[in-house]
């Protein structure tokens, strides 16, 4: 998949777009280009040849109409919060920035729907449809500033997935613009469209396939009540044996997070949430629905709790109780940067049986490689974060936390997971996917994206490796590490290590 | 209760070589859907290749070869009092899960329990080229690679024989009771919309003959105390009546007349066409039997948001799928040249250019 090869004047490009998009929303000098060079994952940057931010539709699809004609590669980005280095610029290509469609252009509350705009941020659908008791389920971490364009290449998850779903389930329709700047809408204001899902395979499709312009969700009643049960453990073991229990129960929690011993001391240092940093492992599980449910759901969970040996357990009874437990998993990520110079977060997803041999196994190669792990795992839904502590300024630690982070995701494949539950391939990953595909699957995946983009121009080099790509990795997975060349242009762009998530 | 797989890519390694199109069968059930294909084709059949592949309850994820018949999933799930949270159709007592998900069918419970492509975690599925490819998988979140499980759902086959299907289940429900009250059409529609905009434990909602039927499921304590608050006749022998609305088994359903399916928004007023209607999922499925022009439907399926189809009956051998816009059935060609690039699978059973 390489982008056409005949090279554009850049100035003479920009000067082209300047014709038809306001000339300060076309960005070709050094210095306000930085911004733009890398997204959420910092590791990986490019400065791109420009950056234009459309306004109108109609703009947008004659940009991508010039550079379709011109062979110029084109990288959609929204908010830049993304963790793959999905939105990584191209050097030869324009940045698509959709960040002025921040409208949201309908709520429908009898339908329970709202229109929107890309560059509307997730958060901001909640906060507008909260007026009428209805808001968006999917809520990853980066919520207060991702766009809904963004969640919809990446198909973001967040918390609350076991019971609400991804972002492909809360979708009804999906306005595009095709490489060729074609419109068209895949599914419908109806719940189900005829013929073959083409909103499903857009979804998570990282910006390869389509340019997003405008988004029909599903909003939910907002529960009458939701309580948390936090408990302590002695053991992952028991605490994932007890997150089964909860399952088998026939409790499907609102959500359900773990987090292990490393985790849980730094996030009370930081966040003073209360939680026992004695435990080996502590559970959130969060029960959602009408008042008469919820009582006797979390009943059953606290019970369930003492019965299966948790070492403490305890329960809120008010919305400020309720934040305050939350408040040390919300911060699990900035505390863990608190103690360490640096932090490589990583996002397999792992059948949730496999947990202790999987954490008992990262253990093993954490000490083994000497890099401290700390973890937090969506446990509902089996999204493991393991966070791997590192520095950067000492010589060869970037490249060791690297293959590190690479043995867990062929870890996750091998227990029979893979290798990124919500974040994404991007470039990041874009090394493992030989390790959860064959040959014949990553051609049918290049023959989905050349039905869409024939002359892969759109988001080129992410998410999907050629084959001589697979057969370089496999053969360097003999001999030496990976992911050298991340780590000489991290070192080249002096950046930090810093991952958010 | 067999591995029919190597048999399967066989089949269709010498399909490819003879260049012979092949007709893809499961349990049967369902040959009344699509458009008419020939039938002197050779069949695909799958309904060997059965059988529950793994099942681990407390995962919530159960991994069935593709000609497993939904009665034993559905048994399979009761013993951990689990089940298939689509309510899946069954159009006869071979329904399989490869033909559920080929055709997209949901039941009842769908807006509120999801849709079978809501809920597939992966597929194994045979291309035209005879490679029989894995994607998707058995956890919860897997975002690596496009997603061409759920770009299966619809296709009726066209893309490929599905193989093995990985589901989220989910456990059955503590307690359900169905409400039922007398009331039209349009004013049964707005009450579905404004009860399902209420955060209570509702499943189900349909109209039929001028009565309104809303199902609650969940725990006890919150069923019976939103039955309280919104009243109604309790309908005896309910899990009965939702069973025969699931597999068309009402009397609205054997009729002569040929039966189109809307899927619009939950809340559209649509034009009374002359010839019966029964709403289910809230208002977002629309079943009318009656003989009105299709091009006519296309139109008001359109204004209300939405699509017909040609679901069962009628004349088979045109368009029976709401005609997509130029631009989407250009994709929907590219991608079938991509998986299926020598027309292998069900020809014309989607679309006559298909």
């Amino acid at each position: 998949m390489s982008n056409a090869g005949k090279r554009v004047d850049r100035e003479v490009l920009a000067q082209r777009f300047r014709q038809f998009i306001d000339p300060e929303y076309v960005i070709s000098d050094d210095e306000t280009l930085k911004p733009y060079e890398c997204d959420g994952l910092s590791v990986y940057c490019e400065q791109p040849m420009l950056v234009v931010l459309p306004e109108t539709v109609e703009q947008a699809q004659q940009v991508l109409r010039i550079c379709h004609q011109e062979g110029v590669p084109v990288v959609a980005r929204g908010a830049g919060t993304g963790l793959c280095a999905g939105a990584m610029p191209h050097p030869e290509g324009v940045v698509l920035s959709m960040a002025k469609f921040d409208r949201i252009l309908e709520i429908d509350t009898l339908a329970r729907a709202a229109r929107v705009q890309p560059g509307v941020r997730n958060l901001a659908i909640s906060e507008v449809a909260g007026k009428n008791g209805l808001y968006y389920g999917p809520d990853p971490s980066s919520q207060i500033a991702c766009t809904i364009g963004g969640n919809v290449a990446e198909n973001s998850g967040g918390v609350h997935c076991l019971k609400y779903g991804l972002t492909v389930h809360n979708l009804l329709s999906v306005d595009l613009l095709t490489v060729e700047g074609e419109r068209l809408t895949l599914g419908s204001e109806g719940l189900d469209c005829y013929g073959m899902d083409l909103m499903a395979l857009m979804t998570g499709s990282e910006g390869l396939l389509g340019i997003v312009t405008e988004v029909r969700v599903k909003l939910l009643p907002k529960p009458e009540v939701a309580q948390v049960v936090m408990a302590g453990f002695d053991s992952v073991q028991t605490a994932g044996d007890a997150v089964g229990a909860i399952i088998a129960e026939g409790i499907i929690p609102g959500g359900l997070e773990m987090m292990d011993g490393h985790a849980i001391v730094a996030a009370e240092a930081f966040a003073k949430a209360g939680y026992p940093t004695e435990a080996q492992a502590l559970l959130l599980c969060e029960v959602d629905g009408t008042s008469e449910e919820v009582h006797e759901h979390i009943d059953a969970v606290e019970s369930l709790f003492k019965r299966l040996g948790a070492t403490s357990v305890r329960t809120s009874h008010n919305e400020e109780e309720r934040a305050r437990l939350w408040q040390g998993r919300k911060s699990a990520f900035p505390a863990v940067g608190r103690i360490s110079p640096d932090y490589y977060c990583m996002d397999g997803t792992i059948p949730r049986g496999q947990l202790a041999h999987v954490l008992t196994e990262m253990d093993r190669k954490s000490q083994e490689c000497g890099l401290r792990v700390a973890n937090v795992f969506h446990a509902g839904d089996g999204n493991l974060h393991p966070l791997i502590l590192f520095d950067a300024n000492v010589p060869g630690e970037l490249e060791k936390t690297e293959a590190f982070g690479a043995w867990i995701l062929e870890l996750c494949v091998e227990v029979g997971g893979c290798i990124t539950g919500e974040h994404g391939v991007g470039v990041e990953k874009i090394r493992q996917m030989p390790a959860q595909f064959n040959d014949s699957e990553i051609e049918q995946f290049h023959r989905i994206k050349a039905a869409f983009d024939p002359a892969g121009t759109l988001n080129p080099g992410k998410g999907i490796p050629t084959l001589r790509q697979c057969q370089e990795y496999r053969s360097l997975d003999k001999d030496i590490e990976p992911n050298a060349g991340a780590a000489a242009q991290l070192h080249d762009h002096g950046q930090g290590g810093h991952h958010h998530g | 209760m067999a591995d029919m797989a190597n048999l399967l890519v066989e089949q269709v390694l010498a399909a490819r070589e003879q260049k012979q199109p092949l007709r893809i069968v499961g349990g049967g059930s369902k040959n009344f859907m699509g458009r008419a294909v020939d039938m002197s084709l050779s069949e695909l059949s799958l309904a060997e290749h059965s059988g529950i592949v793994s099942y681990h309850p407390v995962e919530l994820v159960l991994t069935a070869r593709a000609g497993t018949p939904l009665i034993e999933l559905e048994a399979a799930l009761a013993e951990h009092n689990q089940m298939l949270s689509f309510e899946p159709p069954r159009f006869g007592e071979g329904s399989t899960l490869g033909g559920t998900l080929a055709t997209n069918m949901s039941g009842p419970g769908r807006p509120w329990w999801s849709s079978v492509r809501d809920q597939v975690l992966g597929i194994r599925l045979i291309n035209g080229y005879g490679e029989h490819l894995r994607f998707g998988g058995q956890v919860m979140k897997n975002v690596a690679g496009y997603d061409v499980s759920r770009l299966q759902a619809g296709a009726l086959g066209t893309l490929g024989a599905i193989t093995e299907v990985s589901l989220k289940v989910l456990p059955k429900p503590g307690s359900t009771r169905t409400l039922v009250s007398d009331c039209e059409l349009g004013e049964a529609v707005s009450i579905m919309n404004q009860r399902a905009a209420q955060p209570k434990p509702i499943t189900a909602a349909c109209w039929l003959d001028n009565r309104l039927y809303i199902r609650l499921s969940g725990a006890h304590s919150a069923v019976d105390a939103t039955a309280a608050q919104w009243g109604g006749e309790e309908l005896e022998d309910a899990d009965a009546f939702w069973q025969q609305l699931r597999d068309q088994q009402l009397d609205f359903f054997s009729t002569e007349q040929p039966l189109w399916r809307f899927s619009v928004n939950p809340t559209a007023r649509m034009p009374q066409l002359s010839g019966g209607w029964l709403v289910d999922w809230g208002g977002a499925q629309r079943w009318y039997s009656g003989a009105a022009d299709f091009a006519e439907m296309e139109q008001i399926a359109k204004a209300a948001g939405g699509q017909v189809s040609l679901f069962r009956g009628g004349d088979r051998s045109g368009e029976v799928m709401h005609s997509p816009s130029p631009a989407v059935q250009v994709l929907q060609q590219r991608l079938k040249q991509a998986f299926d690039p020598d027309g292998l699978f069900n020809p014309g059973r989607l679309y006559s250019w298909m």
